[in-house]
């Protein structure tokens, strides 16, 4: 909405710097510069190793129910006990973070790729392209989320994809409009009449041109919406709409073990709200770094 | 100035009439139909004959593009229709639930602003001192917990604080009583809702306005009045913050256009009688009419806000309407 | 004035007794305001003759009379009904058909109008057989009714199209409240939207969405009742907010059911503070293969999804996390026409041996040639418990190699994938207010007989067991053909896979009294005989 411009020419700068410092070194540089970004960072890399080798790592099937061991409080065998159907908590929320980061990455992948092709065609076309994009990105922000999220699910239903497309719909307005707004700042940048001149086509100059000028704010944007992906699938979940039982994911063990267990049984409604509530911590700290470290003009939302 | 104002006004038709079109496609996508949800729903016959009869009575029996030009042509007329589900005004039945949301939404953001703005500025002036990271940390946790967990664990709270120290456990009234009627009852409903619901919008606004200090700090006319040697404190005061609050404007705006309605779950867990429930209501039961008052509406709230933050900035800014 | 519908006694079954009132402990006191929470969003109108939510019910019954009941004071009576309007329990004459209640004189409306037995009469016929362009949710479930007719002011006639136990107990239906004649024939809409009975408690205020409230009938025809002085229901969806409210004390009781977790909780929180009542529930989940979609046009399918479920081991284990407790057939378990445990043991899905059931389930897989079949599970978006039996199940089914997804989907697209039969199994519900097993199995019989079964299969030996069984009056005999009906829906053709019995705990502030469980929220809703044992 009011999303003002980076400094284009500031953005090169840094990013020169980052590309000349090599990556090892920028690295070492952002994590000595930003312990909170790097805490982040390393959050994000443990779920997301918890997400890639859960097969390994969990001692238990997730979903197999044990009624010889219902709702067990932590001990050798279960360390973070045991849920209502007797299924092993950590095992659950080790596969519960593939899910997570399924969720968190495809709907922000997704949503954010369309967001960025959009935007960049609409800054680049112009006249009545943009307009009516503009329009239909009104349409869609203005637009309660609730109502588009109830709709993909009442039709196609709750498997895990269609949650992430439900998820990915509101993101694609406002990933649209940051990075319209980006690319329109650099649409008047002399190398890209020059390249206009020279009659390249419209998908090179988009490709080779404008979008590498985005991608700071794009990245940074796309790390925001990894966290916010994953809180609305738990936000669908206590609506009885994301990703069911017997899945194992954070948002639905959350949902329905919030309202019954947490003071009978705790360890089955604090530990996946941990989960949830360190990763998206996890994915803004990192968010927050990257972007001061790339862009400290650019504003959050 | 008055051209740019009108401009701004005609793009908010296609908008509205957007949202129109995409509400009615979506309401009618939704399998099912509230006629056999009102009839089946507690285990009885559902006799087709009873269902033609309810969709006769409610006009659901006509061609899809009958009912949708109707649909815009009430609206024309502000005529906004009666619910299909218990064949109220629609008007009626928003009218008695906006209070609470608009309540809880006022509430909530002026916590925001006093909580936020400060914080927001203190952060940015200590940037990387232990100080800011507690606060940044603090306030990325609130947008980081997810709501309803939030709101239940303090009710949990509440309850379990009360019952400690005076033995008989305490939460909020579950129904409504309007603050003119009974003040305290009112507000020990809805402050509950109004912090969970701030402290989630003030960490979004905190985060906002210490990047916009920091910005602003770092602008040339700062630099020049440090140089002057004006005391922090005026330069902070008068120049740094009134420039970085304008975004802080802008999100605090925009926020608070999407409390109403977008309640939907703090509504839920605190038994709100708000918009954002009765959306949700209108949407399960699949009464259109309703369903398709209260997007307008939201839509509508949404449209409105963004205007008048466009047309302040332009005001604020000459530039932007002279482009 | 009570009777009890004995189904071994001879003739029609009913032998008059005089039932013996329980002795109270201690005579109820007058006086105080019952604030309870309604489990449900607002209804969609208060006019529970087109209605069929309890949100409906638990809203508005106070307000209103019927003409016969199950006994208040023992509500968890499957045989035993007593008049509210009527003045004493008929002997039906004409070999069965023909019922004639005497209504009490003196009754008086709440607007001060005298209710005859033309208003009696009226309202039955509005419910039975509507005028053009009314909505009444029950025509098929009195299709055995002819005539309904009020000959002078104290007096109503129900005459039937044949002699059928199913007759009485569908009578005490709790949705067929006793409306004004003149009102009703002046606009049958108006008690869509306005409350005016002759219950014990009289409407004073209904905040929308939020709260209904009534005060106390100084008229009301049942001596000495009710006992409050008021009555304040809240409209609570979310069972977070019910079990905090019954904890903190915001409301007295929840009539519908909490799970058990949250008896669990209240107990140890609440401790002497909260009481507990619980009944089985004449309400089960039961699983429908569609019959046109394959491979589940094969019986060996079907019963290999039947064998799998470890019923027997399945019910205690869920009992503690979710509403469900019994295991039953098609009958509910309470009534003398449910099946045994030994009778339910010889069908699929029973069998006391699970791992030679699960044996048995491979090979019929196996020899379909659906090994490893996997398929989806539409449920309906309700926690309770549909939700968690429908992990149970896809739990179960695992364990013999199937893999199967949880669809769930709200009310409204859960009801129109069934219709359309866009599904491959869908868990269902049938439940029902009183119990009533002859028109309560109705729910297993082909969709061309009975329009609500999803499982699109048509079998005329199914239609023809169950006309055998309803048609039969003898209790010994009727018992043996539901048998029948029983054996060829679950084991011979497993039309329909029955899981278990719901399990109804109601929860309460210990100063609550006079209230006692029913199987079904739907009744014993009108709240006469509740009062409040703490100084006001």
């Amino acid at each position: 909405m009011t999303v003002i411009a980076p400094n284009s020419a500031e953005t090169l700068a840094d990013e020169m710097l980052l590309r000349k410092r090599g990556p090892l070194r920028a690295t070492l540089d952002f994590c000595r510069r930003k312990p909170l970004g790097t805490l982040g960072l390393a959050i994000m890399l443990i779920m997301f190793a918890a997400g890639i080798f859960a097969d390994w790592i969990a001692p238990f099937d997730p979903e197999d129910n044990d009624f010889n061991a219902m709702m067990q409080a932590p001990d050798w065998l279960h360390v973070l006990g045991t849920d209502q159907f007797g299924r092993d908590i950590f095992s659950r929320l080790v596969f519960g973070a593939r899910t997570a980061m399924l969720v968190g990455f495809g709907a922000a992948g997704v949503g954010g790729v369309i967001g960025l092709v959009l935007g960049v065609a609409s800054a680049y076309f112009g006249g009545w392209f943009d307009l009516v994009f503009q329009r239909v990105l009104d349409v869609l922000m203005a637009f309660p989320l609730i109502i588009l999220a109830l709709a993909v699910v009442s039709v196609f239903g709750t498997g895990v994809f269609n949650v992430i497309v439900a998820i990915t719909i509101p993101l694609v307005p406002r990933c649209g409009r940051v990075v319209r707004a980006s690319a329109l700042a650099v649409r008047e940048v002399p190398y890209v009449d020059a390249a206009r001149a020279l009659g390249f086509g419209h998908t090179r100059i988009v490709l080779r041109h404008m979008v590498p000028n985005v991608v700071a704010p794009f990245l940074i944007l796309l790390s925001a919406f990894v966290g916010q992906a994953i809180l609305a699938e738990a936000s669908l979940s206590y609506l009885g709409l994301g990703v069911q039982e017997p899945v194992p994911a954070w948002g639905l063990m959350l949902q329905g073990s919030a309202e019954d267990y947490a003071t009978t049984a705790p360890w089955i409604a604090i530990f996946p709200g941990l989960a949830i509530v360190l990763t998206v911590l996890g994915a803004s700290l990192f968010g927050d770094a990257l972007r001061d470290a790339i862009d400290p003009k650019l504003r959050d939302r | 100035m008055h051209r740019y104002i009108v401009t701004r006004l005609l793009l908010a038709v296609p908008t509205l009439a957007g949202a129109a079109a995409l509400v009615f496609i979506l309401m009618r996508l939704i399998p099912g139909d509230v006629c056999v949800i009102r009839m089946g729903a507690g285990g009885a016959h559902v006799d087709q004959s009873m269902v033609d009869l309810c969709h006769q009575q409610l006009g659901l029996d006509k061609p899809m593009i009958l009912q949708f030009l109707n649909f815009l042509w009430s609206y024309v007329t502000f005529d906004f229709g009666t619910s299909m589900w218990s064949g109220n005004p629609v008007t009626h039945e928003i009218a008695l639930r906006l209070p609470v949301s608009l309540e809880v939404a006022i509430m909530a953001t002026v916590i925001a602003i006093v909580i936020a703005i400060p914080l927001g500025t203190i952060s940015a002036l200590k940037e990387n001192t232990w100080l800011d990271h507690v606060v940044r940390v603090t306030a990325i946790a609130g947008i980081a917990t997810p709501s309803f967990w939030l709101g239940i664990m303090s009710l949990i709270l509440v309850l379990n604080i009360s019952a400690m120290t005076s033995g008989k456990p305490w939460m909020p009234p579950i129904d409504y009583v309007p603050l003119w009627q009974d003040p305290i009852r009112n507000l020990s409903m809805v402050l509950l809702p109004a912090i969970t619901v701030g402290y989630r919008y003030s960490a979004v606004t905190m985060r906002l306005t210490r990047s916009a200090m920091l910005e602003v700090m770092r602008e040339d006319y700062i630099r020049t009045a440090r140089a002057k040697g004006l005391l922090e404190q005026i330069i902070v005061n008068r120049h740094a913050l009134k420039n970085a609050l304008l975004p802080v404007v802008t999100l605090i705006g925009i926020e608070f256009a999407f409390l109403i309605g977008g309640l939907v779950i703090t509504e839920q867990v605190f038994n709100l009688n708000g918009i954002g429930r009765l959306l949700v209501q209108a949407v399960q039961n699949q009464d259109n009419v309703l369903a398709q008052a209260l997007v307008m509406l939201v839509v509508a709230v949404f449209v409105v806000t963004n205007l008048v933050i466009d047309v302040l900035y332009a005001w604020l800014d000459p530039r932007i309407r002279f482009s | 004035m009570a009777v009890r519908l004995g189904l071994w006694a001879a003739g029609l079954g009913l032998v008059a007794a005089v039932a013996a009132l329980p002795a109270e402990a201690q005579t109820p006191k007058r006086g105080g305001i019952l604030t309870y929470v309604i489990p449900a969003d607002a209804p969609p109108s208060f006019d529970a003759h087109r209605e069929t939510t309890y949100a409906t019910i638990h809203a508005a019954a106070p307000y209103y009379s019927v003409l016969i009941r199950v006994p208040p004071d023992n509500p968890a009576s499957t045989t035993e009904f007593v008049c509210d309007l009527c003045t004493e329990m008929p002997t039906p004459t004409d070999s069965g058909k023909t019922y004639t209640f005497k209504i009490r004189e003196g009754v008086k409306f709440h607007d001060g109008s005298k209710l005859t037995a033309q208003d009696v009469a009226t309202s039955w016929n509005y419910i039975v057989f509507p005028p053009k362009g009314v909505t009444s949710a029950r025509v098929s479930y009195y299709e055995m009714v002819d005539k309904v007719e009020a000959p002078d002011d104290t007096t109503v006639v129900f005459r039937l199209k044949r002699a059928t136990t199913a007759f009485l107990p569908a009578l005490a239906d709790p949705y067929t409240w006793i409306y004004k004649k003149e009102i009703l024939e002046k606009d049958p809409h108006w008690y869509e939207k306005n409350v005016m009975g002759s219950g014990p408690f009289k409407m004073v205020a209904y905040e929308v969405g939020q709260s209904i409230k009534g005060e106390r009938n100084k008229d009301y025809y049942h001596e000495g009742q009710p006992y409050l002085d008021g009555i304040i229901g809240i409209f609570a969806d979310k069972q977070s907010v019910r079990v905090d409210a019954l904890r903190a004390d915001r409301a007295a009781i929840e009539f519908r059911g909490l799970p058990p977790s949250a008896r669990d909780q209240l107990v140890k929180e609440g401790g002497k503070d909260i009481v507990v009542q619980d009944s089985d529930w004449n309400c089960g989940n039961i699983l429908t293969p569609n019959h046109k979609k394959k491979p589940f046009d094969d019986v060996r399918v079907r019963r290999a999804l039947a064998l799998a479920i470890d019923q027997w081991k399945g019910a205690p284990a869920l009992a503690k996390i979710a509403n469900v407790r019994t295991v039953g057939g098609i009958v509910f378990p309470g009534s003398p026409l449910a099946a045994t445990k030994a009778e339910l043991e010889q069908m699929a899905g029973f069998w006391p041996d699970i791992e030679k059931s699960r044996a048995e389930a491979k090979r019929l897989l196996k020899e379909a040639g659906a090994e490893g079949l996997k398929f989806e599970l539409l449920n309906r978006n309700v926690d309770q418990p549909y939700k968690f039996v429908g992990t149970w199940v896809i739990g179960e089914w695992k364990k013999i190699g199937l893999n199967v997804e949880q669809k769930v989907v709200p009310t409204g697209p859960w009801f129109s994938n069934m219709r359309a039969g866009t599904f491959d199994v869908a868990m269902e519900a049938n439940c029902q207010s009183v119990v009533n097993p002859v028109l309560d199995t109705g729910k297993y019989l082909p969709y061309k007989v009975y329009p609500e079964n999803y499982g699109g299969y048509d079998d005329p030996k199914s239609v023809e067991l169950y006309d055998k069984m309803q048609t039969e009056t003898d209790p010994k005999k009727q018992r043996e053909d539901m048998r029948a009906y029983e054996k060829h829906t679950m084991d011979t053709m497993v039309h329909e896979i029955v899981l278990l019995y719901w399990y109804r705990i109601v929860l309460a502030r210990s100063y609550v009294k006079g209230w006692k469980i029913s199987p079904s929220h739907y009744l014993n809703q009108d709240l006469a005989n509740i009062w409040l044992d703490k100084s006001p």
